[in-house]
């Protein structure tokens, strides 16, 4: 550890500055204040519970506590309905600014971006393993559990342990097709499901720099996939103009020093990386999709909090214009947000799915996780642009799920098995 | 506090989707979490648990969502106790703030054996595999984290802090 060397990555500084001071060493547990609190229709409800036992009675602040119901929502069942509507009435009674209810609402890792809700230098704590999507904005994001969130919404504090941090450098070409669903694959696949337990990530290098802000999101999405705290980008002109048209809001950017220790570095060569599929029952099983071409599969699910933004529907309606879902499976297509469903609509990407075949859903977490719109049954098999292929992860214990990105689902859609865009088109 | 009990020993990477599956996430009764506890990777939990309360594990304990939903089924299923060669940082700060005991000891997630009798010290960390007369020293967790647990779980050290 540094004890002369006061250098410090982009996690220490971000936690450093949430407990007003200048250093936090690597290891050391601190009680930090947080910008964001996050909650869900799933782990709200226990955290309503735990916050009430702790009596103050309020929020710490009711504009950063945000509450998306988003997993089971609009209500799969009667006990859903229950969960939705307990949070809904704890918002009402708190008066929380940011509750977004069914119609307004998204997938709240794509939707809290959107709105700029997150800004960089942000410490945010969401009850969703996925908070750490907005790594992606420079932000130290992480998930956490529904007590953790009652004690952040009553006090606005919480513990961490500053994690150390492995930096992973991606250079050269991105061949076609290729975005950062396979960069990330590709990367969990190298270092495994706990290569980064505990860990901070931090993404860099000339290739990252050229991705998409959408792609961005993904890669810090899967953070969580290889064990990581945060998955952080450096800031740049596209996280700039990214956040630009959505908040006024001054914010602040940290960059790792120069000489700043890293547990590990790891250099990847982008222009080797071809289309991925993680295969069960791991995120960390990543094969090259070409390689599995005789796999057959009943369902095609293109969305979540991983892949459910505009970059992700372009390229699968890129594929499936004017082509047809192939007739021994259904594809289900769920754009994340309300602004990325419309601005579908707009560029005719939503006509095209329907034109093929595939239905299109309002904003869901829903089969991700096996809750609603596209369980699978005993024996059936899906590709899917979400995060996780775990034993029953999208229904029953004897299905399984193959992660990949948007082109490799499509282009699946129409082959009724696991196959490349090159192979339909 | 010391526990005397025996063991259910599983694998490594053992996600929080097996241990409580996301269909029942639409409740947040315990004893229902509790009743569907690993009912998708071992359906023989429920009568194991009745007389075996420890559970020991490899690498990656917890690993996936962050659902509370699953220290709380394993502790309302009667368990006493996870050990594991090393857990998933969400389900380590969960299981902690609930009070459920976690350790972490690769040695002790290789060498111990399902069915085997442990006694554990839970504020030295000691493991005793008694079956094979066994010592396992563990490290002690920092003192704020033995802090949280000395009161009873993260919502009662926050109502004592914010008394002070």
């Amino acid at each position: 550890m540094n004890s002369k060397n006061k250098s410090q990555t982009i996690a220490q500084k971000i936690l450093a500055y949430h407990c007003s001071r200048d250093y936090v060493s690597e290891g050391e547990i601190i009680n930090a204040n947080v910008d964001i609190v996050l909650g869900n229709d799933i782990t709200l409800p226990l955290a309503i519970g735990e916050f009430d036992k702790i009596g103050t009675g309020e929020v710490f602040d009711r504009e950063k506590v945000v509450i998306v119901p988003d997993h089971f929502a609009p209500n799969k069942d009667i006990k859903s309905a229950w969960q939705c509507k307990f949070i809904r009435e704890f918002a009402r009674e708190q008066n929380i600014k940011n509750y977004f209810e069914v119609g307004k609402m998204g997938i709240e890792h794509a939707l809290l971006p959107e709105l700029g809700l997150v800004l960089p230098g942000n410490l945010v704590a969401g009850a969703d393993s996925h908070t750490c999507t907005y790594g992606a904005l420079n932000a130290a994001s992480t998930g956490v559990g529904s007590t953790d969130v009652a004690v952040a919404m009553a006090t606005g504090k919480l513990w961490f342990m500053v994690p150390r941090t492995i930096k992973f450098v991606y250079s050269g070409d991105l061949k076609q097709w290729i975005t950062g669903k396979d960069l990330i694959l590709y990367t969990i696949g190298l270092i495994g499901v706990d290569g980064a337990l505990y860990k901070s990530m931090e993404f860099s290098g000339p290739a990252v720099s050229k991705l998409s802000m959408d792609s961005r999101f993904t890669i810090s999405n899967m953070a969580i996939e290889a064990g990581g705290k945060f998955g952080i980008f450096e800031f740049d002109d596209k996280t700039e103009e990214f956040l630009k048209s959505r908040s006024d809001d001054n914010y602040k950017i940290f960059t790792s020093d120069p000489d700043a220790e890293y547990e590990k570095k790891y250099n990847i060569n982008c222009s080797d990386i071809e289309l991925q599929v993680a295969v069960p029952h791991l995120p960390s099983n990543a094969r090259n999709a070409r390689d599995l071409a005789d796999i057959r599969i009943d369902q095609v699910v293109i969305g979540s909090c991983t892949n459910g933004r505009i970059e992700d529907l372009r390229i699968a309606a890129e594929i499936l214009k004017n082509r047809k879902v192939n007739d021994n499976l259904r594809t289900i297509v769920i754009p994340a947000t309300q602004n990325i469903y419309l601005e579908a609509l707009k560029k005719g990407y939503i006509e095209i799915f329907i034109n093929s075949g595939c239905a299109v859903s309002t904003p869901t977490c829903g089969p991700c996780l096996g809750g609603h719109m596209g369980v699978l049954a005993e024996g059936e098999r899906a590709v899917s642009t979400t995060n996780r292929n775990f034993v029953g992860r999208m229904g029953h214990s004897k299905s399984e799920v193959y992660l990949s990105g948007p082109a490799v689902a499509a282009a699946s859609a129409i082959a009724g098995r696991v196959a490349t865009p090159e192979e339909v088109i | 506090m010391k526990l005397k009990e025996k063991v259910i020993k599983y694998g490594d990477n053992i996600n929080t989707d097996v241990i409580i599956p996301a269909r029942y996430l639409n409740t947040i009764s315990e004893n229902e979490l509790a009743s569907h506890c690993f009912e998708d990777m071992d359906s023989g939990f429920k009568e194991k648990v009745k007389e075996r309360k420890i559970i020991v594990a490899g690498s990656n304990f917890g690993c996936g969502s962050s659902r509370e939903h699953a220290p709380l089924s394993i502790k309302a299923s009667g368990v006493k106790a996870v050990i594991a060669e090393s857990f998933a940082r969400i389900f380590f700060r969960n299981a902690i703030n609930i009070g459920l005991p976690v350790i972490v000891s690769d040695r002790a997630s290789s060498l111990i054996d399902d069915g085997d009798e442990l006694e554990i010290d839970l504020n030295s960390g000691e493991i005793k595999d008694v079956t094979k007369n066994k010592v396992f020293e563990v490290k002690p967790l920092p003192d704020f984290i033995q802090g949280i647990i000395k009161s009873g779980g993260y919502i009662n050290f926050t109502r004592e802090n914010i008394k002070k």
